[in-house]
């Protein structure tokens, strides 16, 4: 029977059909629900890991000790997990080893649109690209036999449009591999350079081996049809060009590294007119031209940036776009804002009266940037804050420690937070980082970490302590300050103290985010217009629930759970509980 | 061979367009048709505009909806039917949640929500029909219901029989909030057909 699933869910069923055993990740939008997913099948061991590099090193374990492994992260995630990457590639597997890499072409939840086959390409690494939920569990699965066959970790490549869209799958049964034995093999195992360098001929012995396998495996397909024109695309460009040229010769590549040479040269001389189709760079293009074959179309015609879709296809290649009537005037933009009820919101609307510069760090808090807070001054990557502050003191000397701070996530802290706040502390910096500790992994939907004291699965675990954690790294007990962000004038004033002092501080705001099933919201808060003066104080805190009608100030209903905060803004008292107005 | 359909979802993150689109998509499905759906999650969920697709026919290729392209659009929220109107086919149907939820730029002044919204929309000649769901889904038992409102005045124009929705529904809804949703989607079925 055929059932309908997100791809990150058919990779999920790929991962239980092939039977691997176990699942490492670290969240990261579009790939976060594979995990998720695999977690549901008692069959496989899954787990978060502090960030992805842990999640591939204990993915090459498990590898190395005889099962079938798997680790998730997307895009950027493979930035910091290119250093087991790159050396995986070298001692190989012993039971089969993939690693998806989700990419964001359009940046729907993102800080770069970079291309994830350059990886595939630089590690040396086999590549392999669905193009829909049916091909996700399907690649999955072959995915293995590649590994197992040619001695490599594979790579499973989405995309958004392929990772959150769902489409039709047939299921099949589990088949579960005996665990390898794991026989001691220092010259495979030990990358040091002598047996390094013997490893680096097998890794190009294995190219070539995986070129003759790109010519002929069934995950390349060339589709003929009208050869007045050919496409060679690859992933979800495949579906829009399809929807456009239904009867046009296709020759759709599933497998994206090493790319195929006489696949590729036959194809082309039985077309007029060859265009190469794919999101983002060249990749495909650049091989075509590097084999002597002629292009007649490709990022000149679709762009470097952004995502491609049929219309975008259609109008490139020079078809008329559909008749379409739009509103009549301009459209105010909707942009992400924190939740009603977000415990960050407190704080940016501190940090954002006190005037002091922000260095931000990648989560929901991120939304702090945006007006009206406008608080976050900086934002580059996963555990980038403290880290960057500590460098701008550093260089700016004088004031600059009292007058900045870095804000850094609970999972963000965990994730490569730690290894910023020791080089601060270490290096005899004396700045000010506060940890928003909302209990949770927020921006990616709720995962568990490591401060939340679950797994995964759903089971209890040690969690860890950030005070503690903080106080061994160096910071003395009495500048790590625990502050509940809704409480405003203690937040600020412990912000105050931090910044005053002349040695490194730690602030931990400290609340559940309000999405949290047990954070119960309480009724929604109400506005006296008697009272109500029209100052717009409640206005500076950014909450969606809050607006301005006829003057005064109105509260909804339906977006309101009741945190008190904008109460704590209101001067003349207007706002209150629905019992006490 | 049958054309493929396109239906888009749109509304504000956190209203609940997730489920409205997986109560169609598991609909279209148990009928036979080919179906891919298309989300956002991440950022933009956190109250920025969100679309979702659901297109179904013989053989569905891309799983996203371009501009005019949707036989019908579902709108949570008015000035998200403004937003996506040009999305819509033409001829195709627009159903609107008449409901305002203000965007930050308006919120802090940098913007004005357009007065009048569905009546422009109504004189640029959309077929619309507007209603205010979140009045039927309180009348079913909660403001959360607006999302099983709406599908229900969705199914009062597409040609796919009760039974069939119910079960979509009983797939998709947790069991003790099936009764609530039951009604929603009644009051929104009655809404559509007036």
């Amino acid at each position: 029977m055929k059932q309908l699933l997100l791809g990150n869910a058919a990779v999920a069923r790929g991962l239980y059909e092939a039977g691997c055993r176990f699942v490492s990740a670290y969240p990261g939008t579009p790939s976060t629900e594979i995990s998720e997913q695999a977690a549901l099948y008692d069959e496989i061991y899954a787990e978060w890991a502090p960030n992805e590099k842990v999640a591939m090193e204990a993915a090459i374990g498990a590898a190395f000790g005889g099962a079938r492994s798997f680790c998730a992260m997307k895009h950027v995630g493979l930035n910091v997990a290119a250093d087991p990457l790159f050396t995986a590639s070298y001692t190989g597997v012993n039971a089969g080893m993939l690693i998806a890499v989700a990419d964001d072409p359009g940046m729907h939840s993102s800080q770069n649109e970079q291309d994830s086959r350059h990886y595939a390409e630089a590690a040396k690494l086999p590549m392999v690209e669905p193009a829909d939920s049916a091909e996700c569990l399907e690649f999955t699965k072959i995915a293995y036999e590649i590994s197992e066959q040619f001695d490599t970790p594979v790579i499973l490549r989405t995309c958004t449009r392929v990772a959150h869209s769902q489409s039709l799958v047939e299921l099949s049964e589990r088949k579960e591999p005996e665990l390898r034995p794991f026989e001691k093999n220092p010259r495979k195992y030990v990358m040091m350079p002598g047996n390094a360098i013997g490893r680096h001929v097998v890794v190009e012995e294995r190219q070539a081996k995986l070129l003759e396998y790109a010519e002929t495996t069934p995950l390349n397909r060339v589709e003929m049809g009208d050869t007045s024109i050919g496409f060679i695309t690859s992933g979800t460009a495949y579906q829009y060009l399809r929807e456009v040229f239904p009867n046009a010769s296709i020759l759709k590549l599933g497998f994206v590294n090493p790319l195929p040479v006489k696949l590729i040269q036959d194809f082309a001389a039985k077309v007029d007119r060859l265009i190469v189709c794919e999101e983002l760079d060249p990749f495909i293009e650049n091989h075509c031209r590097a084999i002597g074959v002629k292009v007649d179309g490709g990022k000149d015609i679709f762009g470097l940036q952004g995502e491609l879709s049929q219309s975008r296809v259609a109008q490139r290649m020079g078809l008329e776009a559909k008749p379409a009537v739009d509103f009549s005037e301009a459209v105010p933009a909707r942009p992400p804002v924190l939740c009603p009820g977000c415990p960050h919101r407190g704080l940016f609307y501190t940090l954002h009266k006190l005037g002091v510069t922000v260095f931000g760090d990648i989560g929901c808090y991120t939304l702090g940037a945006l007006p009206p807070l406008a608080a976050v001054d900086t934002t580059v990557c996963m555990g980038a804050s403290i880290s960057g502050m500590h460098g701008f003191n550093t260089v700016r000397g004088g004031e600059s420690a009292k007058n900045t701070v870095s804000v850094t996530g609970d999972s963000t802290f965990m994730h490569s937070g730690i290894t910023s706040l020791i080089d601060l502390v270490y290096n005899n910096g004396s700045s000010t980082a506060i940890i928003l500790d909302n209990s949770i992994t927020g921006m990616t939907g709720h995962q568990q970490n490591p401060t939340t004291g679950k797994t995964l699965k759903g089971t209890p675990a040690p969690a860890v302590s950030i005070e503690r954690l903080c106080e061994a790294i160096g910071v003395k007990a009495e500048n790590i300050r625990v502050v509940d962000p809704y409480a405003l004038k203690e937040l600020e004033q412990v912000v105050r103290e931090e910044l005053a002092k002349d040695e490194p501080s730690v602030i931990i705001a400290r609340r559940p985010c309000a999405l949290l099933p047990e954070v119960k919201p309480q009724p929604a808060l109400v506005v006296d217009t008697d009272k109500c003066v029209g100052c717009k104080m409640c206005m500076k805190i950014g909450c969606p629930a809050i607006s301005v009608n006829d003057g005064k100030c109105a509260i909804d209903p339906t977006l309101c759970v009741g945190c008190d905060l904008c109460i704590q803004m209101c001067r003349p008292g207007a706002i209150g509980k629905t019992q006490e107005v | 061979m049958s054309e493929t359909k396109s239906i888009m979802i749109v509304g504000v993150g956190g209203q609940g367009t997730l489920l409205a689109s997986r109560i169609l998509g598991s609909a279209l499905l148990s009928l036979g048709h080919d179906v891919k759906l298309s989300e956002v999650h991440g950022m933009s969920q956190r109250g920025g505009s969100v679309v979702t697709y659901v297109k179904y026919g013989d053989k569905v290729y891309s799983p996203i909806v371009d501009r005019g392209e949707a036989d019908y659009i579902l709108s949570f929220e008015r000035l998200e039917a403004a937003r996506w109107l040009g999305w819509l086919k033409k001829g195709g149907e627009l159903i609107v949640n008449d409901q305002r939820i203000n965007p930050m730029p308006v919120i802090t002044g940098a913007a004005q929500y357009p007065d009048g919204v569905l009546e422009k929309i109504r004189a640029l000649g959309a077929n619309m029909l507007d209603v205010d769901a979140l009045s039927l889904a309180l009348e079913a038992g909660s403001s959360k219901a607006v999302n099983v409102v709406l599908i229900g005045v969705l199914a009062s124009m597409m040609d796919i029989s009760e039974d069939v929705w119910m079960r979509a529904l009983e797939d998709n809804v947790k069991p003790k909030f099936l009764e609530m949703n039951k009604k929603a989607f009644a009051l929104g079925y009655a809404a559509g057909k007036r």
